[in-house]
């Protein structure tokens, strides 16, 4: 109040700090997102579950299956891999849901957004490391569990076989995850985003297995063809339908969803008050 | 340098921010002052471009926010206090991430944890942290990049008299410096010790544009605080030299339109005991209230005019029949002195009775 009111606006006095302005881009931002990743407990949480449930669940199965009868029928000894991988996917999910639904729940989003007010270069630097590092570990730990599955069961999957139960498997489960991250961007609300992704993962198949009526028998078709847990099995040559896509359609598919899930994102994310 | 420019935020039909236009200038603390909801938060999302306004703009040093290259080495916020971190990373990292994203070396976070005090908790998860620290770990986000406006959203709020001091005195001093500092509040007592310049809002409308000491002049009112033993007689002479007083209760009169020394001369004349005599001036606290008084009171007319007698009961004991009714509906909504004058006017006929 005893401030002379004569100071103010006095020409040239703006303060000039000593950290030089340089121009930043998407690595500053995967940077950040990358500390923001490794930073939190629920990250540890949800992709140590995936990897128990990969890990606990192929071994158990495979030394079941030592134990009666090592004989598959042809299906592939990789496939036993298959009921870890769908259970270890819902914790991707959740992880995908969080990463960016935290932000919104926390109020952090605002603080993010300062610091980086290109809205798409902070989304786009969310997927890109998230989608790297669901893939590299899923990657790494079904090749893990496929070779103790090979050494417990015995048999010789083809190289094909391989790389799909691996690399094919990482990338679905990745691109189901940022599936998941897209649709927490979209609802900004963590219940609410890890529900739709867990209705979207099991609901068409219990849907399916309820449609007695004969007249919807294309529909219950379809929908256990196009279910999560039946594209999956597709990876590992061993879905529950006979039809339906094959080989590595799951994967083109689940991107396809995916991208139209990312696009809607940043375009909302784009225009949304924070 | 802030520049806001018709700045208007619509949500829905309700008019949040309407047509704002001020700006914030360098090496001066700049107050925002609003009663709650007067659309103070909505205005700095704004500044802040978290929010889109429905029309306006926003300049920063001549630059919209979203083109500049590493905004928290322009500007630094403080926005509502532990909402703005998330709070199962420590503090640390929660400075990390930003810092990264800015190209701030890891050194300037213990830098700035260090400068607010936050070195000791500085791994602890900030869930934990009390409002005041919250509110610390806030500032030391703002101070991040050493920028040149800062920007605070109610800062005192929740802090212990030591943290309030604490802030007051960075503030003063980060805008000696040449910052331009913008700190919202809504705590005028809390604006008079550290703002020299006064941005008021009410209902999204810009009420005043001003240094403190005019806002001051302009809307308040000063009086001499008077207390005698011989009340009778002072006020006989008081109503004859034409002077209104009004007793202000144990046994002080509040004199409007004199100077203390003219009150001093004439209670020499004629001989009056005085224990008291002292020139006053209206606090920014009463200021504030006057002016946004008026908007508040526009906002009742637009309700219903019948809600507006309830305020001074026609029966009420010793009204000296009805005061005249505020303003009509259609008139224009700023009116500040009037409705202080009446409520002047009301309380001192109580107390005359």
């Amino acid at each position: 109040m005893t401030t002379p009111y004569q100071q103010q606006g006095a020409p040239g006095a703006s303060y000039t700090s000593p950290i030089p302005v340089r121009n930043t881009h998407l690595g500053d931002a995967l940077a950040s997102e990358w500390t923001k990743i490794r930073s939190v407990r629920s990250t540890m949480w949800t992709l140590g579950v995936m990897i128990v449930l990969m890990v606990g669940l192929g071994l158990l199965t495979a030394s079941l299956v030592a134990a009666a009868d090592p004989d598959l029928e042809g299906q592939s000894v990789l496939s036993l891999g298959f009921s870890g991988v769908l259970l270890g996917s819902i914790c991707v999910m959740t992880l995908g849901v969080l990463t960016i639904s935290s932000e919104f729940g926390t109020g952090m989003i605002r603080t993010t957004l300062t610091a980086c007010p290109s809205r798409g270069r902070v989304l786009a630097a969310k997927a890109i490391v998230f989608f790297l590092l669901v893939f590299t570990l899923t990657t790494v730990t079904t090749a893990i569990v496929g070779a103790l599955q090979v050494g417990i069961v015995g048999g010789e999957p083809s190289g094909e076989d391989w790389f799909r139960a691996t690399v094919g498997v990482g990338l679905y489960v990745a691109a189901l995850g940022l599936l998941a991250l897209a649709v927490g961007a979209l609802i900004r609300h963590s219940a609410g985003a890890i529900t739709i992704m867990i209705g979207v993962m099991l609901l068409p198949l219990v849907v399916a297995i309820f449609m007695f009526s004969e007249s919807l028998r294309d529909v219950q078709e379809a929908l256990f063809q196009y279910s999560i847990p039946n594209q999956i099995g597709v990876l590992y040559d061993s879905a529950v339908t006979t039809s339906g896509p094959t080989g590595w359609q799951p994967l083109w598919i689940v991107m396809g969803v995916t991208a139209v899930a990312m696009a809607g994102a940043f375009a909302l994310l784009r225009t949304r008050d924070v | 340098m802030i520049e806001l420019e018709g700045l208007t935020k619509h949500f829905g039909a309700k008019v949040a921010v309407d047509h704002l236009s001020f700006t914030v200038r360098p090496g001066v603390v700049t107050g925002f002052l609003g009663p709650n909801g007067a659309g103070k938060s909505t205005t700095m999302r704004m500044m802040l471009d978290l929010d889109n306004p429905t029309s306006g703009t926003v300049r920063i040093d001549g630059r919209h926010y979203r083109d500049l290259a590493e905004p928290l080495k322009y500007i630094g916020a403080l926005l509502e206090a532990s909402k703005a971190m998330h709070g199962g990373r420590s503090a640390y990292n929660n400075l990390l991430c930003l810092a990264q994203s800015n190209r701030i070396p890891a050194s300037r976070v213990r830098e700035v944890l260090d400068l607010v005090g936050l070195t000791a908790v500085a791994r602890k998860k900030s869930k934990g942290f009390s409002l005041g620290m919250n509110q610390r770990l806030g500032i030391a986000s703002a101070l991040l990049g050493d920028p040149e406006i800062l920007m605070f959203d109610e800062p005192v709020n929740g802090l212990d008299p030591e943290g309030i001091h604490w802030i007051r005195n960075l503030m003063k001093q980060l805008a000696a410096e040449g910052r331009t500092i913008f700190v919202s509040s809504h705590l005028m007592s809390e604006m008079a010790l550290t703002a020299d310049h006064l941005i008021v809002i009410g209902q999204g409308k810009l009420l005043a544009d001003t240094s403190m000491a005019d806002f001051i002049q302009e809307n308040s009112r000063s009086y001499v605080r008077m207390r005698s033993p011989q009340r009778e007689r002072v006020l006989d002479v008081l109503r004859a030299e034409g002077l209104a007083a009004v007793e202000a209760g144990s046994g002080v009169l509040e004199i409007d339109g004199a100077t203390a020394e003219q009150i001093g001369e004439l209670a020499a004349r004629h001989q009056i005991t005085l224990h008291e005599l002292s020139a006053q001036r209206a606090s920014l606290e009463e200021a504030f209230m006057q002016m946004t008084a008026a908007s508040v009171e526009y906002h009742a007319h637009a309700a219903g005019e019948h809600k507006v007698p309830a305020k001074a009961p026609p029966g009420a004991p010793g009204a000296p029949g009805a005061p005249d009714q505020p303003g009509q509906p259609g008139q224009p909504a700023v009116q500040w002195g009037r409705s202080y004058e009446e409520r002047r006017r009301r309380r001192s006929s109580r107390k005359g009775a």
